[in-house]
């Protein structure tokens, strides 16, 4: 199936897919051939996360659309003055910039993990903490900016509903603790790789797993770019 | 792709001191253990709290030192404790467990540190909740429910440090559990031995695992609530909080949903009655099949009521706030919802009674649990019935026909099945044998007693007694008959409280004197009963991870030289495997 592409499938091939998975299913001891159990459990651990992070969106739209005062401007609260001049959106913009590059960095550091490539992997992976803890910094600055200077507050804030500052805090601030955590995983892993741990057991697969909380991470955020900035 | 499925012992953790083999211990059996204990123990301190709240209920007046605030304490407490930190952590962390590995044929969970790190976690826990009833104020007193906003309002038992107690020690235990049913899903998936396929695991396994996905998806809305109402608590946000007048003062809130909470709070709070369910069907599927000694009735359409049943408790959270003000419309497409789930749990139930149907019934202490089990599961689901549909459920909201009900469905049954197991597996995790006699009165007296407890309160229900009320009063429309059906109640709930000490006398007094147990004693063919050693030792197998040829269920096979063939037999002549069979 390797060499087929999704332009090309045909009935028959969907059929085939169909009976490898039931196969799969019905098969002893791995439901996932081959595939590490980190790796499986990593992908578990991802859903489960993600009814955390759906939770909490939902429960922010909810709010947002029972408020009993009107809900703050957005293009307005999220703006940056740049020579007078504000600017709406431009420091998230940026920030979701730098952490949609680091999908990318990632990607090539598992890419190079599996051809053993140490150095490669090493360095592309401390480019991704870089760009995390770039984000994190980032992020630390809005903060900032939205409490010293816009006067937010989660109990209360100046422009309307209370719910703003208590669901933006909440759940950045929630999302902004899987990106330190990620940093800190990054950081371990890629030392490791270094130091050719990786190299010894033959086995790269870590990399990978830190990448898919990586990209998870990542993916989340764009929800959160979107139902914060963007609504 | 972990070296463990090999038969290969190097990666494994071996513990030399003491202190690794039996505290900070990597082993599944032993953290089973300390899950198991630790769940009974503070099972213990919420039976207690029972006991007091029958004393008041029954003898109102008799006990000045039960305060009403003590009350409420003693119901939340109660509640939270049997439902979460007891009947979850001993279902999964403790049976889980330990059968999960034996009963799939690997030598130990895939990530024995993070399922260690669950157990430590999850006493964490435990202790930050019993930390509440040494806070000011004491432990929270607004239902196990904790509906804000009063479960942080003035006037509520425990509103101040209570509250934060619980609401932390429940974050805590989320992600203890977290840990350790990632566990037990990747275990059940990716380490099952040679022949070993997901529709030949005993049914036990199925219901944990299933459970444990449940689980991993239905705590997530608890720890999302959890964490808004303690920033609404200690930062002053107005998730959960309106505007409201409280002791003559106009609070600092606005514009927040109590019902955000409730809806929350059910998305978790109904798949936890199947995350508790399902483990004790799969249990007593079992436990019915091997003292009846036939095979299961119906073993596929048994997983598939365990997977529909789970799938479908996760659309309807809502039949729990028909009283809640929610949108009316909602509660057409919930009562539907709920009632559908009637059908696979139909199912189960008949497929038990077939199964029992013309078999060989060896009436122990472990059957005789199984079948009390059927008993109060029927009747509790039949008045689950009643409270499902809206129209019946609305007068019946609040009342002690609700406490009835859910008691005899998620309370006793499960802890039926508890008994059951415990008695069941008891020979091989301890290898002792323990007192038929005592075991046999802990379970006529059980039985019994709990059927004293529960089927007047349904009557009290439908008198209209509301529940969760400190004392009676003069009221209208109460007759006298209720306040004596309140006094037998309490003494009975007395009873069957005494009795449990007849079980524990039976079960620590033989693990330390017990007759040595035969390794199989039930001649029962799953897995577990097949180890080299009795207790396991550790790595489960010895040198060679056990071959499985057949499903768990090979009882009374025609032409068989025994009454059973375990799993790991090789098909024979007189034994095919169950494909030739089919």
């Amino acid at each position: 199936m390797d060499h087929v592409t999704t332009s090309q499938l045909e009935p028959r091939d969907a059929a085939q897919g169909i009976q490898s998975i039931a196969a799969d299913w019905s098969a002893d001891q791995e439901v996932f051939r081959h595939t590490h159990w980190g790796k499986a459990m990593m992908w578990i651990f991802l859903l489960s996360d993600t009814f955390i992070f759906s939770c909490f969106l939902t429960a922010y739209m909810t709010m947002r659309a029972s408020a009993s005062l009107p809900w703050p401007n957005t293009a307005e609260v999220f703006a940056l003055s740049i020579g007078g001049q504000p600017i709406p959106l431009i420091l998230i913009a940026i920030m979701t910039f730098v952490l949609i590059s680091s999908s990318g960095t990632m990607a090539l550091a598992v890419n190079y993990g599996y051809r053993g490539d140490r150095r490669k992997t090493a360095a592309l992976m401390f480019a991704t903490a870089l760009f995390g803890a770039t984000f994190v910094g980032m992020q630390a600055f809005e903060w900032t900016k939205l409490i010293v200077e816009e006067g937010v507050r989660p109990w209360a804030n100046p422009m309307g509903a209370p719910q703003f500052g208590a669901s933006f805090f909440m759940i950045t601030g929630f999302h902004g603790l899987h990106v330190t955590c990620g940093v800190i995983m990054l950081l371990i892993v890629a030392t490791l790789v270094l130091r050719g741990h990786y190299d010894r057991t033959g086995d790269y697969s870590a990399v990978e797993i830190a990448g898919l909380y990586w990209h998870f991470v990542d993916l989340v955020w764009v929800f959160i770019f979107a139902f914060f900035y963007l609504w | 792709m972990a070296t463990t499925i090999a038969d290969d012992l190097r990666p494994m953790h071996h513990p030399k001191t003491w202190v690794g083999k039996y505290v900070w211990s990597q082993d599944h059996k032993v953290i089973a253990i300390q899950y198991g204990v630790t769940a009974i123990a503070i099972g213990l301190v919420a039976l207690v709290l029972s006991v007091l709240m029958r004393l008041q209920l029954g003898f109102p007046g008799l006990f000045p030192w039960i305060q009403p605030e003590n009350y409420l304490q003693y119901v939340s407490m109660h509640g939270m404790i049997m439902v979460v930190y007891l009947l979850t952590a001993l279902l999964l962390g403790g049976f889980g467990n330990y059968m999960i590995p034996l009963m799939i044929g690997a030598r130990d969970m895939v990530f024995p540190f993070v399922n260690m790190l669950s157990y430590w976690i999850y006493l964490l826990s435990v202790l930050v909740l019993v930390s509440g009833f040494f806070v000011p104020g004491g432990p929270t007193g607004a239902g196990w429910t904790l509906y804000p906003p009063q479960a942080i309002s003035e006037g509520t038992p425990g509103n101040q440090w209570g509250i934060v107690t619980m609401l932390g020690s429940l974050a805590i235990f989320i992600i203890a559990f977290t840990m350790g049913g990632l566990n037990y899903v990747t275990t059940v998936l990716q380490a099952r031995t040679r022949g070993m396929t997901l529709m030949r695991m005993p049914l036990t396994v199925w219901g944990i695992f299933i459970a444990s996905i449940m689980g991993l998806l239905a705590f997530p809305a608890l720890f999302v609530a959890a964490i808004m109402m303690l920033l609404d608590h200690l930062l002053g946000s107005s998730f959960f909080m309106p505007a409201m007048m409280t002791m003559g003062q106009e609070s600092n809130t606005q514009g927040g949903s109590p019902l955000l909470f409730q809806h929350l709070f059910w998305f978790f709070g109904h798949p936890e009655v199947y995350i508790v369910a399902l483990p004790a069907f799969g249990i007593v599927s079992d436990l019915i099949s091997v003292h009846a000694r036939k095979n299961i009735f119906g073993y596929r359409m048994m997983v598939w009521a365990i997977v529909i049943i789970g799938g479908l408790s996760f659309l309807v959270w809502a039949h729990h706030m028909y009283v809640s003000g929610m949108n009316p419309y909602f509660g057409f497409f919930f009562a539907t919802s709920t009632l559908i789930i009637a059908i696979p749990t139909a199912i189960k139930v008949y497929n038990w009674l077939l199964t029992l149907w013309r078999g060989d019934i060896h009436l122990r202490v472990p059957m005789l649990f199984a079948i009390a089990f059927l008993f109060t599961f029927i009747h509790g689901g039949l008045t689950g019935l009643f409270l499902g549909n809206v129209s019946v459920d609305v007068p019946l909201s609040d009342t002690f026909f609700v406490v009835g009900h859910f008691h005899m469905v998620m309370g006793v049954s499960p802890i039926l099945v508890i008994f059951g197991a415990i008695y069941h597996w008891y020979p091989k995790i301890t290898g002792r044998m323990w007192n038929e006699t005592l075991g046999q009165v802990h379970f006529w007296v059980t039985f019994l007693g709990v059927y004293a407890v529960y089927l007047p309160m349904h009557y009290l229900g439908i008198l209209g007694v509301p529940r969760r009320y400190y004392a009676l009063g003069e009221t209208s429309f109460i007759p006298e008959s209720a306040h004596l059906a309140n006094e037998a109640i309490s003494v009975a709930a007395i009873i069957v409280f005494a009795a449990q000490f007849l079980f524990f006398y039976n079960m620590i007094w033989n693990l330390l004197r017990g007759p040595k147990a035969d390794p199989n004693p039930w001649g029962a063919a799953s897995l577990e009963w097949q180890t080299p050693q009795t207790p396991p030792g550790h790595g489960n197998w010895g040198p060679h991870l056990p071959t499985v040829y057949r499903w768990a269920y090979d009882y009374s096979v025609p032409h068989a030289s025994r009454d059973f063939i375990p799993q790991n037999e090789p098909p024979s002549a007189e034994a095919p495997s169950e494909e030739a069979a089919l």
